[in-house]
């Protein structure tokens, strides 16, 4: 492994995270879509909701940090991929908006039908945004992006067989993961009915993408030839063994109710597969186009890596508080309880009354005197500064008085 | 190692569509930027008075604020994703030739998002879930978030505007210093600032606008006039020392880039003693119909009443900007910023000698007016300095001609997101309806 690989192994694990955990959203929109109308069908959609809507934003940035470490470190394969495949990606981002929509939408419904109303017409993004996203990268897979451009065909690159067997793939393997998550989730809630809807959805989701999966390998074959050749033959060999392993655990894991155990065996399959692509596909990152000539420079390779080992040592422990709330239903609930709020003091009487509005002034003067007054850079920094204070300062003589007090006499 | 070059230009017949369709796109993500920044930091403010106070009054409001602000931090997140595909989708030639200058800026502001993502979904369905002070403690990422996101994409922005940290070589960036590029450019700090502010004011006046609306059909009880009081308190300081820090941003704008400066202006000669011009139309050189101040430009970028202003004439006309377009956006923004400092002093003057909120009617009318007007102020401020830079996207280095994509179909995308977006507006104006409808009595 060398330095101009990293930022591309650090873009697939992000990927892997995107296609795993937003994957399972799309797949538990797709599970709404399909609920059907009555009160059974309330309940799943209630189920897939509440599951993901605690997680779903944070899900999502995982694209972001992938588009962002690629433009910085590949920028010319960047550049290629995001011209030639505008369309795909143009209808993935407007999928997207739809998802957030209809979470944003969620907050304000309060009746079953509208509940119902919003989810049905917004579950279509959960097929849309998965597939156009998969058939891109089949188009990527299948070296139909050259370099330049939109120097490719803006329809054969993301219109052709591999592309919709990676598209339809995407969208059975969201399907599936969020079955066994939302699975899982019910038996954690004890809710029995919701479990046993969605372990059957999970086992007959998880055979319909094994079995498209393994129809796909002559499409591979006759259509992206490279990449068939480095998945049965090459270095992709381990990813796709160890892909249909983790899938073949997972099936047989939500057979036997072993709920949390899938959970993993599940991302795994989806990792897999990811790194079996990655690798079959290695060096070569577009047509003509190695990753190392695709990569940036030193300092560039450098700093982006710097800043994602050093993102990671505050994202991943911040996602395991977020996941360890949602799925534990608490954190520190006991202690917090008992907790009432401390002995009231205004605001006022902890800042005294008549210090706080002079020295406000006083902070207003020498900003003036500092930023607007004098012309150097350092001056310009303190006199900032000098603003900032002035606002803190002056922010609790700013609120009215009796605001601050009436809360007080009542407790 | 062969490296590839994108910049041969292509041609677009639709570059002002992909230049609208990128706009659009701002306009709709930035006002939730706003609330991205500053509406956690009052919620906490609240949060932190019913900690201190323990009145009920405060927790029901700190609740209610928050199922606003989940709701507008769900558009943020998926308009500012729509933002991070246009970078590629629209401008591929600029991400392929700059990306690894400026990209840094938008891979860690992916942090300060996903920082962001988590603590406010820790913090939404936290209330119930985690002790008092575990959910105070909670919000406090997600204000900084703001601050460490608007940093880094306001340093991209910065760097765009003052290209340094790379050297060019046959149309491609070599000798690289991301870091430098970024952080060590002098020329951002004046714009984070004067943004950071604007999201303070934009959340403050927005929402105590708000309030002030519901004040005028009568309803006016202690939860009305405690949430209308605090973002005002915000935006009433905020908003004079914008006008100050607007200037500090005139005087940079005038060191780095004079031909913005002059369109800001419409001043086309080169000339000492340069005048400012109140409103009026900018024609062949010269503003018609305008209000001349003498000497004022002058005295406003260079503290000299003779100070030498480079004019437009300083470039040829294929390298100046949309004139009218930039000093109208200028005007609107100066207008607007300078009623919304006399309505901020307005209210500290009241409060300073009467030692209660204001009681004019006016005064509130022109409270409900400000909310929309500090948006409109806030995109006129975008407007200034994104079209002010034209016809450069990274200035005097590429051109935006040279940036854009040459696939098709442009008409079509922007069609498309505009009715989408217009989807997305109807959406949250529906849930902000329903939200400020719910009965206070109704939280758990």
């Amino acid at each position: 492994m060398h330095l101009y690989d990293l930022p591309l192994v650090f873009a697939l694990i992000g990927l892997a995270f995107y296609t795993v955990l937003a994957g399972a959203d799309f797949g538990a929109g797709w599970w709404q879509l399909t609920a059907g109308k009555g009160q059974d069908a309330d309940s799943i959609r209630d189920h897939a909701h509440h599951a993901m809507g605690p997680v779903w934003e944070a899900n999502h940035v995982w694209l972001v940090f992938v588009l962002t470490v690629v433009w910085t470190a590949y920028p010319v394969a960047f550049g290629s991929i995001a011209s030639t495949l505008a369309i795909p990606l143009f209808i993935a981002a407007v999928g997207i908006i739809f998802r957030g929509t209809a979470y944003a939408l969620r907050a304000g419904a309060s009746t079953k039908r509208e509940l119902g109303a919003i989810d049905t017409a917004f579950a279509l993004s959960s097929i849309l945004t998965p597939f156009a996203l998969g058939a891109a990268i089949g188009g990527i897979a299948s070296f139909r992006v050259p370099v330049g451009n939109a120097a490719g065909d803006p329809w054969t690159s993301w219109l052709n067989p591999t592309s919709l067997l990676i598209g339809v793939l995407a969208v059975v393997t969201a399907a599936y993961l969020a079955a066994v998550f939302l699975c899982a989730d019910a038996a954690r809630l004890g809710e029995p009915e919701l479990e046993r809807k969605f372990r059957a959805r999970a086992l007959a989701a998880g055979l319909v993408s094994g079995a498209i999966a393994l129809a796909g390998l002559p499409v591979l074959r006759f259509d992206a030839e490279p990449l068939y050749h480095g998945l049965v033959e090459g270095k992709g060999l381990i990813g796709l063994i160890a892909s249909i392993v983790a899938g073949c655990a997972t099936l047989a894991l939500v057979w036997w109710r072993r709920y949390e155990a899938s959970r993993y065996t599940a991302a795994l399959a989806v990792a897999a597969i990811i790194a079996g692509w990655a690798l079959a596909q290695s060096p070569v990152f577009l047509e003509g186009l190695t990753v190392r000539q695709a990569a940036a420079g030193r300092d560039t390779l450098v700093a982006v890596t710097v800043a994602v080992l050093a993102g990671a040592v505050i994202l991943f422990p911040s996602l395991a508080l977020l996941f360890r709330l949602v799925l534990g239903g608490s954190l520190g609930l006991g202690e917090g309880v008992a907790e009432r709020p401390d002995e009231g003091r205004s605001l006022l009487t902890v800042l005294g009354p008549g210090l706080l509005p002079r020295l406000a002034i006083a902070f207003f003067v020498a900003g003036i005197g500092f930023l607007t007054v004098a012309d150097a850079a350092w001056a310009h920094s303190l006199g900032v500064l000098c603003f900032f204070a002035f606002i803190v300062a002056a922010f609790p003589a700013a609120l009215p008085p009796d605001l601050l007090q009436t809360g007080l006499k009542r407790r | 190692m062969s490296k590839l070059v994108l910049l041969a230009e292509v041609h677009q017949d639709y570059l002002l569509q992909a230049r609208q369709m990128q706009a659009l796109s701002f306009v709709v993500h930035i006002p939730l930027v706003c609330f991205g920044i500053a509406f956690p930091a009052m919620v906490l403010f609240v949060e932190w008075l019913y900690l201190r106070t323990g009145d009920e009054l405060y927790r029901t409001l700190a609740r209610r604020w928050t199922k606003v602000m989940a709701a507008l931090f769900a558009a943020g997140v998926v308009t500012g994703t729509i933002l991070s595909f246009e970078l590629g989708l629209l401008w591929p030639a600029f991400t392929a030739s700059f990306g690894s200058v400026f990209g840094l800026g938008f891979a860690i502001e992916g942090f300060s998002f996903f920082l962001e993502a988590i603590f406010i979904g820790i913090y939404i369905y936290g209330w119930d879930r985690l002790s008092p002070r575990a959910h105070f403690a909670s919000g406090i990422p997600i204000a900084i978030a703001g601050f460490t996101g608007s940093l880094t994409v306001i340093s991209v922005n910065g760097w765009m505007n003052h290209p340094t940290g790379f050297e060019l070589r046959q149309g491609e960036a070599v000798d690289v210093h991301p870091v430098d590029a970024l952080f060590g450019n002098p020329y951002f700090w004046h714009e984070l600032v004067h943004m950071y502010l604007a999201g303070y004011m934009v959340t403050g006046f927005v929402v105590a606008g708000a309030y002030a609306a519901v004040r005028l059909r009568g309803r006016w009880g202690r939860y009305e006039r405690t949430a209308l009081a605090i973002p005002l308190a915000v935006a009433a300081l905020c908003a004079p020392v914008q006008v100050l820090v607007g200037d500090w941003n005139g005087r940079e704008v005038a060191r780095a880039q004079p031909t913005k400066l002059a369109a800001f202006e419409g001043l086309g000669e080169t000339r000492r003693g340069a005048p400012v011009h109140v409103l009026g139309w900018y024609r062949d050189g010269h503003v018609d119909f305008g209000i001349p101040i003498p000497r004022m430009l002058s005295l406003l970028a260079f503290h000299d009443p003779d100070a030498r202003v480079e004019g437009l004439d300083a470039v040829p006309p294929d390298e100046r900007p949309p004139v009218n377009v930039v000093r109208i956006a200028f005007q609107t923004m100066v207008g607007i910023g300078t009623f919304l400092a006399l309505l901020g002093v307005t209210f500290l003057a009241v409060r300073w000698r009467r030692k209660r909120l204001p009681e004019s009617r006016w005064f509130y009318r022109a409270l409900v007016l400000a909310g929309p007007l500090s948006v409109v102020a806030l995109i006129s401020g975008w407007v200034t300095t994104e079209v002010g830079r034209q016809p450069w996207v990274v200035y005097r280095v590429m051109r935006t001609s040279e940036a854009v994509t040459g696939a098709g179909g442009i008409p079509v995308g922007y069609a498309t997101l505009a009715l989408v977006y217009l989807g997305l507006a109807l959406a949250v104006a529906w849930i902000l309806r329903r939200l400020a409808r719910a009965p206070l009595a109704e939280e758990p």
